[in-house]
């Protein structure tokens, strides 16, 4: 690890001061960065944390009964606080080991956008808001691509707003070595629509598995989905799976979420 | 019931107090007062030239106390091998020069180029970035079939090939084992692969070198399963440090299971830079290290052929198989596929003719030597799929082929050159069908299947070999040294015992269950004894522990060293009860006259022999502290009988292991809580190379599993509640204490035991598939199942 400095803010509008410094690097959680630091694949001269900020802490009702989770909320805190959205808290339940969910938050999960994470497929799945400091941003909006967001720089996710649904399950299947979502699917039904979303399958991380989503709008059953194919093309190929086999996984994925649901 | 402490009990492990509490001496615990840091800079290529290497800026960086290049050792030896292989045309193997640090080439990612000694672990690292070095990148030789058809790329300029041997075993049986195969009545062929692993000890390697200039004399502490073998390679073949000025010291060892037993370039360098840096250098492997430097394990190709009579009777059966050394011969690796591979292909059975062919190849990879079970995890793999195959192929049931096939009378000369002195096959067969409840499998399938999961049961042998070995045996099959091993009985004035054993422990028990042996043979409590090892300034010498020796090799020295103290120790009673030695009987920690009520208590007697006022001086010398050093007359043969049940998952070939149980005979049992867990971690490791462990190289030589993130290891979810067995003991008979060992059957038996499982689910659901190569992912099953 390369030597840096830290600040410990505690406002959002002292973080945001502090990151205008350009060698400065948000920190929330740190489960990702900090193993990156210590493999010296990152030199930030300064750390700035958002885990002291405690309007960034926290979950809440906010309007309409959605579920309001502040920006530095840990994934343990969720799966425990979370029950007005239990497909959320059962999803942050199994992020990582416990010491992963005692320091890893929503915010840094989601800003990072690991293409194998478990949020993001929430966040998309669940049509969440997610909240700046200087904006509102739809997941649908979010997203663009593997380890890359609409986040500008410097910019902070102080809360992430998830609508509740009438139902929703998350299906993960792990890959053997990191755990992490070989193919996860995050199905949530809304009087409005249903939502499917993928993590782990693609090159472009999360996404919307529209034909499936379409489907269900038409008749949410198991069977609605028995016809479908996910199309293999984009799809992450590694030691862990071919293209074929996550595209076979995403359908599987979701037919066992609605089933669930 | 055994006497609490005594042989057959199962007190819990002594040392599980230190090493639970936070109290254990590992030794990265240990830091020498002025010690410095190095840090290794390692090749990111697989194969290159090097042109240069400039490390005048590094040099010049704060903290920096000096950088060593390979040029800093051309005045000493390479990393020497410890066993030379005579080929089938009875030539000695290829072996290359393998320098302490890089020297004009690198062959692996990982190779030591260079290391940086400073003040402080991260300057040592800020210095290595700044470190220039050029090279030329070369073509890496990753495939090994492809090395040896074509060696237009050599790992090693100065061979004449990337061949290091071609073994044949039994080079006479060759041609009536060919024409045996060739008028069989059926012959099945398998062709399979034994997947590269990656040991992965809790404990990464650390190394610590001092040198004292005022006395000349060097200490190496290190991660090591034989302290006096790093001693003489390092000391004889690299640096030229006389024994009695080198000590090598481990300590507390956070596992081994192979990997920590070999002399390794890190140790040599920290003894030799600790001298010429004048202070300690402490080198930490980081566990990304770990991973390209540790040597690999496994890594077979494998074409096997056995052939049958109609009643599928063995007739012969033949594998050749390309070994894989990566590119430096590392301390036992040529041993691995040879001698402790061809000598276990007999199995269970009594195929009359075997032929064993092993290619062993250097590649462009991280060398390759023993890993828990080292060549016999290899044997057993490919001679109970193979039988599972022809089980299938022949229309019988796979356990009746196999008890057809049993050896039943012993001993048992093998055509492979071993002697099995007992061992009772169907005993363990019969033991497993009762443990594993196999006549309920059917109906256990069926409430699968309503579950929407396929059930399949998976059932093998093993034997191995253990308790190497007699040293003038493998002295004529290219050992360069004995594999004795050694102990030393120390008695105190007051009735304690200490032993300082040449076995060393590493995880397995040896200070509960040593004593537990000289508790039995005395009559006194366990307590009262204590175990000492790792340090060859304490110890005599000895050869270490792997290949499940410690308890049958090391157990005996002790056990002899024992006797003597224990004739001793008569002689000074019968002294003090004015009797005849012949008349002396030692029983509950009291000697006694025989037929006559007078006695003497052991501290009596060990008091007088440290305070000898009443005391037959002129016969005997005082004190009582004995050694002794046992060579063994044969290995010993654990055998035993697996069965596997798994569910696949049909939707995405995950799967589940049901249940395993284990039928061992490992002979008489001193700790059988211990035996249960070895048998356990075992299982469990087997369990990693058949579902979940795998290194993976790509065509450029860069190791695509280099962290956890991608190399899979077992986890607690991964292994079912295990059943074992192990109350059928055909006792050793050439041992006295009858123990075989049992370190190593787990992982040797289990991995055949799970893809027999798996194989057998997927054709009982009609599934054409008759092999999957390990690890059995998801993936790979799913794709087997789709194709």
């Amino acid at each position: 690890m390369y030597a840096f400095d830290i600040e410990r803010p505690s406002s959002v509008s002292e973080a945001v001061e502090a990151l205008k410094n350009e060698e400065a690097q948000a920190l929330s959680g740190g489960q990702t960065l900090i193993p990156t630091l210590k493999q010296r694949l990152a030199a930030p001269e300064k750390l700035i944390s958002l885990t002291g900020i405690s309007d960034m802490k926290g979950i809440c009702e906010g309007a309409g009964g959605s579920v309001c989770i502040g920006g530095a909320t840990t994934h343990g805190e969720v799966a425990e606080g979370a029950s007005a959205y239990p497909a959320l808290a059962e999803l942050a339940s199994h992020i990582g080991d416990p010491a992963v969910r005692n320091r890893g938050t929503i915010g840094g999960s989601l800003a990072n956008n690991d293409p194998s994470a478990c949020y993001p497929a929430a966040a998309l799945g669940s049509g969440a808001l997610i909240v700046t400091n200087t904006r509102e941003i739809a997941a649908d909006d979010y997203f663009e691509g593997m380890f890359s967001t609409a986040l500008d720089e410097g910019e902070i996710i102080t809360e992430v707003r998830f609508p509740v649904p009438e139902c929703a399950n998350y299906q993960k299947f792990v890959q053997p070595a990191s755990r992490f979502a070989l193919v996860a699917v995050f199905v949530a039904k809304y009087a409005d629509g249903v939502r499917v979303a993928v993590t782990g399958a693609s090159e472009d991380g999360v996404f919307r598995w529209t034909d499936a989503e379409q489907a269900l709008n038409a008749d949410f059953s198991v069977d609605a989905l028995e016809n479908l194919k996910c199309s293999e093309e984009g799809m992450i190929e590694d030691m862990h799976g071919s293209a074929a086999y996550r595209a076979h996984l995403v359908k599987v994925m979701t037919k066992r979420s609605v089933g669930a649901c | 019931m055994p006497a609490d402490g005594g042989i057959g009990a199962s007190p819990k492990r002594r040392e599980d107090v230190r090493f639970l509490t936070g109290k254990g001496n590992y030794t990265d615990d240990i830091n020498v007062r002025g010690q410095a840091y190095v840090h290794f800079v390692r090749s990111e290529l697989a194969h290159g030239h090097i042109n240069s290497i400039d490390t005048g800026a590094a040099s010049a960086m704060e903290g920096v106390v000096r950088i060593f290049t390979g040029a800093d050792f051309e005045s000493v030896g390479g990393i020497p091998c410890g066993w030379q292989i005579t080929d089938r045309f009875g030539e000695v193997m290829q072996e290359p020069a393998h320098p302490v640090l890089a020297q004009g080439k690198v062959r692996h990612v990982g190779d030591p180029i260079a290391a940086v000694v400073a003040e402080t672990y991260e300057q040592a690292r800020d210095a290595a970035e700044a470190i220039e070095i050029d090279i030329s990148e070369l073509p890496a030789v990753i495939d090994m079939k492809a090395a040896v058809a074509n060696s237009d790329v050599k790992v090693h300029e100065d061979l004449i090939s990337n061949l290091c041997y071609d073994w044949g075993f039994v080079e006479e049986n060759r041609d009536a084992v060919d024409a045996a195969i060739k008028g069989a009545h059926h012959v099945t062929t398998l062709e399979l692969v034994n997947n590269r692993l990656i040991a992965n000890p809790m404990e990464p390697r650390v190394a610590v070198g001092d040198y004292n200039s005022a006395t000349d004399d060097h200490t190496l502490y290190t991660t090591s399963q034989n302290p006096h073998v790093i001693r003489l390679l390092m000391g004889a073949f690299v640096l030229g440090i006389p024994e009695h000025k080198l000590r090598v010291v481990s300590p507390d060892v956070g596992g081994g299971f192979g990997t920590k037993i070999f002399h390794y370039a890190e140790e040599a360098f920290c003894t030799f830079a600790a001298k010429a840096c004048g202070r300690p250098v402490k080198w930490t492997s980081s566990r990304s290290e770990a991973f390209m430097s540790d040597a690999h394990g496994r890594d077979h190709v494998t074409k096997i052929e056995l052939a049958m009579d109609a009643e599928g009777m063995f007739q012969a059966l033949r594998t050749e198989t390309y070994a894989n050394m990566g590119a430096y011969l590392s301390t036992f690796a040529p041993s691995v596929p040879t001698w402790l591979h061809g000598t276990l292909m007999a199995g269970n059975y009594k195929t009359p003719l075997i032929y064993v062919n092993v290619k062993a190849v250097f590649t462009n990879t991280v060398p390759v030597d023993a890993y828990r079970g080292a060549g016999r995890p290899e044997a057993t793999f490919q001679l109970e799929r193979v039988i599972d195959k022809a089980a299938r192929e022949m229309g019988i049931d796979p356990i009746e082929l196999r008890r057809k096939n049993f050896i039943t009378e012993f001993p048992y000369a093998t055509p492979v050159a071993v002697e099995y002195d007992t061992g009772d096959y169907h005993a363990t067969m019969d033991k497993l069908s009762e443990i594993a409840d196999l006549s309920g499998f059917e109906a256990r399938r069926a409430q699968s299947a309503s579950n929407g999961k396929l059930r399949g049961l998976g059932v093998n042998c093993y034997i191995e070999a253990c308790g190497i070995a007699p040293s003038n045996l493998v002295g004529q099959l290219g050992a360069r040294a004995g594999l004795y091993e050694s102990a030393t009985v120390r008695v105190n004035a007051t009735g304690g015992l200490v032993v300082m054993t040449g076995s060393h422990s590493h995880g397995q028990g040896h200070e509960t269950a040593f004593p537990q042996v000289i508790a039995d043979m005395i009559g006194i409590d366990a307590s009262m004894v204590e175990i000492v090892h790792g340090d060859t300034a304490k110890v005599p010498m000895g050869m270490g522990t792997y290949g499940s020796r410690s308890l049958a090799v090391g157990g005996s020295a002790m056990f002899k060293a024992t006797e003597k103290i224990i004739n001793k120790a008569k002689k000074i009673a019968a002294h003090l009860m004015e009797a005849a030695d012949s008349d002396i009987e030692l029983k509950d920690g009291q000697f006694s006259v025989a037929g006559t009520d007078k006695s003497v208590a052991w501290g009596d007697v060990t008091l007088a022999a440290y305070v000898p006022h009443n005391y037959p001086l002129e016969d005997i010398e005082p004190g009582l502290e004995e050694t002794a050093f046992y060579d063994p007359a044969n290995f010993t043969y654990p055998s035993g009988a697996y069965a596997c049940e798994v569910e696949v998952d049909p939707d995405t070939g995950k799967v589940d292991i049901k249940s395993f149980a284990a039928a061992d005979d490992f002979g008489n049992i001193v700790n059988p809580m211990i035996v249960d867990g070895q048998v356990h971690g075992g299982i469990g490791q087997g369990i990693g190379q058949a579902l979940l462990e795998q290194a993976v190289y790509d065509s450029d030589g860069q190791l695509l599993s280099g962290s956890y993130m991608d190399y899979a290891m077992p986890r607690a979810d991964d292994v079912p509640y295990y059943t074992v067995d192990h109350s059928c003991q055909t006792p050793c008979t050439h041992n006295p204490l009858g123990v075989k060992g049992c370190g190593e059957a787990g992982a040797i038996g289990s991995p055949p035991a799970v893809v027999n499982a798996v194989v057998d689910a997927l054709q009982r659901a009609g599934h054409d598939i008759t092999h999957i190569d390990m690890p059995l992912s998801p993936s790979k099953v799913w794709s087997a199942m789709n194709s």
